[in-house]
């Protein structure tokens, strides 16, 4: 009989690190079944193989292609090898997480709806369809969900307007342009449980009276783009989607099309120029009709709180961020990867303690939390809980989740520069603060840190951004000079 | 290729994608699939059949990044130019990436060999800093790497 071996061949970050060719060197071993998996986002260890045994599953890596041939030349390696890390689910960072949207990725063959509904997939669906369309609403509402692409808006409060909202049809799109560098658990869940994401967006249709459905996702993800599209396929072939229409769609390299409103013209085919507000997109969205517009992590979370309860969902997380983050830790650091926690850990825990500090080993100067437009933190600020309010407090935001660490060596006027060139680079160019600030921006950035009559330029530099965060129509615009301010706030000898 | 098979081909994917709701801009990526660009003989066809200004139809291709109005080189490297990527030596990368190929970003080398592009963000945030060659991605790129990549 063969043993069944997990490698993370289906995740793209595990592909660029060698896991096709491990995968390769492990299926011709004698023995095995290869198992092409996601990855569980213990990034430093991919490509980690898995081996299935009678109590668990036990992990090797990280492995190149030699590796895995020399450690599967006599058949699976056993719990007593040497290089052995012990039960993948006890190490110990999986086992401080609290895998709940997660709980599938890295373990099950994406594309298996049999795997899928053996860990729970679909059970949430079988609920919500049993329930009628307001109280889907109300247990979403009830647990406490908010929007984790950043805006953290409560989303059965979205869903209630767009219930309420007359209009046929209705859309539900899924906001999958995840441009925020530092995020990349959307990705994942596309990657490697596509069919939890379907079945959100299914439990939200039946939850608006939503007939169809949109995945916008961005074309830097062509492996989340393929598998989705097959993910859809087998759905359809399954008879999920008799009720439902379901495409996904590629964006092509706009920033800007992560705001709802300028998916939504995207979508439609126009330029991604943002919409004012109102209309909301839950009254008028995509060609004008009462649209729900969620983040991936969103609809993917909502399954599991279908399938167990708002109160499961509600047990974790602290004071108004219910549930659980799925922090993405990234740039200068040790460990680096995805982690599903409670809301309200400290960051220092989660910086140092599982990331376990740089990569290079020096001083951590600073984290960027919240994508390019979130303030770069000081390690004053570090004892911060991870909840949106404690955020907020400090000037700073969570947004998807992303934490992008930066040792000693980091020079914050370069990084406050960037900041601004970003939005220049990306901005719609719909509203002046936003298209006409950030290249000057840019300009009075040089200035100063050219030592032209820096004072003065100071004091226009702070004007500035907050003209732009007063003045732009978005959240480009009026959060791009966040960072800004927070490097001359906390390293203003830099800037 | 001349302008009167871009058009015929033009056609041809309109009329397959024309039915979809926002045909725009799945067409666009179909015709920039067949061409590795999307020629000008292309925009009065796809304008012609969405009933849409020629000028609507540009305004849309040079709106967004990654759509091309030349053709790219026959390799195409793009490198992230994000935070967590110069968190970790992205601005490195990006100097000597630039120097080895004698191009900035956004250029085609004069031999037509390869097509420099900036990425910002490509979700490998984790094992940074990263590029891709022909859309394959790679990990913790640094000078050596890259030049081993361009061989």
């Amino acid at each position: 009989m063969s043993v069944e071996v997990f490698v993370p061949a289906a995740d793209f970050t595990a592909r660029a690190l060698g896991a096709d060719a491990v995968a390769a060197a492990v299926a011709a071993a004698p023995g095995v079944e290869v198992r092409r998996t996601g990855s569980r986002g213990l990034y430093w260890l991919e490509p980690l193989v898995e081996v299935a045994t009678d109590a668990g599953r036990i992990g090797f890596g990280p492995l190149d292609s030699a590796a895995a041939r020399a450690l599967f030349a006599n058949g699976p390696p056993n719990v007593d090898h040497p290089d052995c890390l012990g039960l993948v689910d006890e190490l110990p960072w999986l086992e401080k997480q609290s895998r709940v949207t997660m709980a599938r990725v890295g373990v099950i063959e994406p594309l298996s709806i049999a795997q899928y509904k053996a860990n729970g997939g679909f059970a949430g669906l079988a609920r919500a369809r049993a329930l009628t369309a307001p109280a889907i609403v109300e247990t979403v509402t009830d647990a406490g969900l908010r929007g984790r692409g950043g805006a953290a808006f409560p989303t059965g409060i979205k869903w209630r307007t767009v219930l309420e909202s007359e209009g046929e049809p209705k859309y539900i799109v899924c906001n999958a342009d995840e441009g925020d560098s530092g995020t990349f658990a959307d990705r994942m869940i596309m990657e490697s449980d596509p069919f939890s994401l379907i079945e959100g967006m299914l439990i939200a249709g039946l939850a608006v009276g939503a007939d169809r459905g949109y995945i916008y996702c961005r074309a830097e993800y062509p492996l989340a783009v393929d598998t989705l599209a097959e993910a859809i396929r087998l759905a359809k072939g399954a008879g999920y989607l008799d009720d439902f229409h379901l495409e996904v769609r590629k964006g092509a390299g706009a920033y800007i099309c992560g705001e709802e409103t300028s998916l939504l013209e995207s979508l439609e085919g126009k330029r991604g120029v943002i919409r004012y507000r109102p209309p909301l997109p839950a009254v008028k969205g995509l060609f004008g009709q009462p649209t729900v517009v969620n983040n991936v992590i969103s609809l993917a979370s909502v399954p599991a709180i279908l399938a167990r309860g708002a109160d499961h969902y509600r047990s974790f997380g602290v004071g108004r961020s219910r549930g659980t983050l799925t922090v993405q830790l990234a740039g200068n650091v040790r460990r680096g990867g995805l982690f599903e926690v409670p809301f309200g850990k400290p960051l220092r825990w989660v910086v140092e303690h599982l990331g376990g500090g740089t990569a290079s080993g020096l001083p951590i100067k600073t984290v960027q939390a919240g994508g390019p437009l979130g303030a770069y933190i000081p390690p004053q600020h570090f004892d911060t809980p991870l909840d949106y309010e404690s955020f907020q407090a400090i000037g700073g935001m969570i947004g998807h989740g992303g934490l992008v660490v930066f040792d000693e060596t980091t020079d914050m006027g370069a990084m406050a520069r960037y900041a601004f060139e970003f939005c220049a680079e990306e901005s719609c160019g719909k509203c002046t603060p936003c298209r006409i600030g950030a290249v000057r921006g840019v300009e009075v950035v040089d200035r100063i840190r050219r030592g032209e009559a820096a004072a003065d330029n100071r004091v226009l530099l702070k004007d500035l951004c907050h003209t732009m965060i007063d003045g732009s129509l978005c959240g480009l615009g009026g959060m791009a000079p966040l960072p800004v301010l927070s490097v001359m706030t906390h390293f203003a000898d830099e800037l | 290729m001349g302008d009167g098979a871009v058009a015929e081909t033009a056609r041809e994917i309109v009329e397959r994608l024309v039915a979809l709701e926002g045909p725009l801009l799945p067409i666009l990526h179909a015709v920039q699939d067949q061409f590795g660009y999307l020629p000008p003989a292309c925009v009065p066809v796809i304008a012609k059949g969405l009933n849409l200004s020629r000028a609507e139809v540009q305004g849309v291709i040079s709106f967004y990044p990654l759509f091309r109005t030349q053709p790219p080189g026959r390799r195409i490297v793009a490198i992230c130019r994000a935070e967590a990527c110069q968190a970790v030596g992205g601005a490195a990368l990006e100097a000597h990436a630039q120097s080895a190929l004698g191009i900035g970003f956004g250029e085609t080398s004069a031999d037509g060999e390869v097509t420099l592009e900036p990425v910002f963000c490509l979700g490998n945030c984790a094992c940074a800093p990263s590029m891709t060659v022909d859309g394959v991605l790679h990990a913790r790129v640094d000078a050596k790497r890259f030049d081993e990549l361009m061989g």
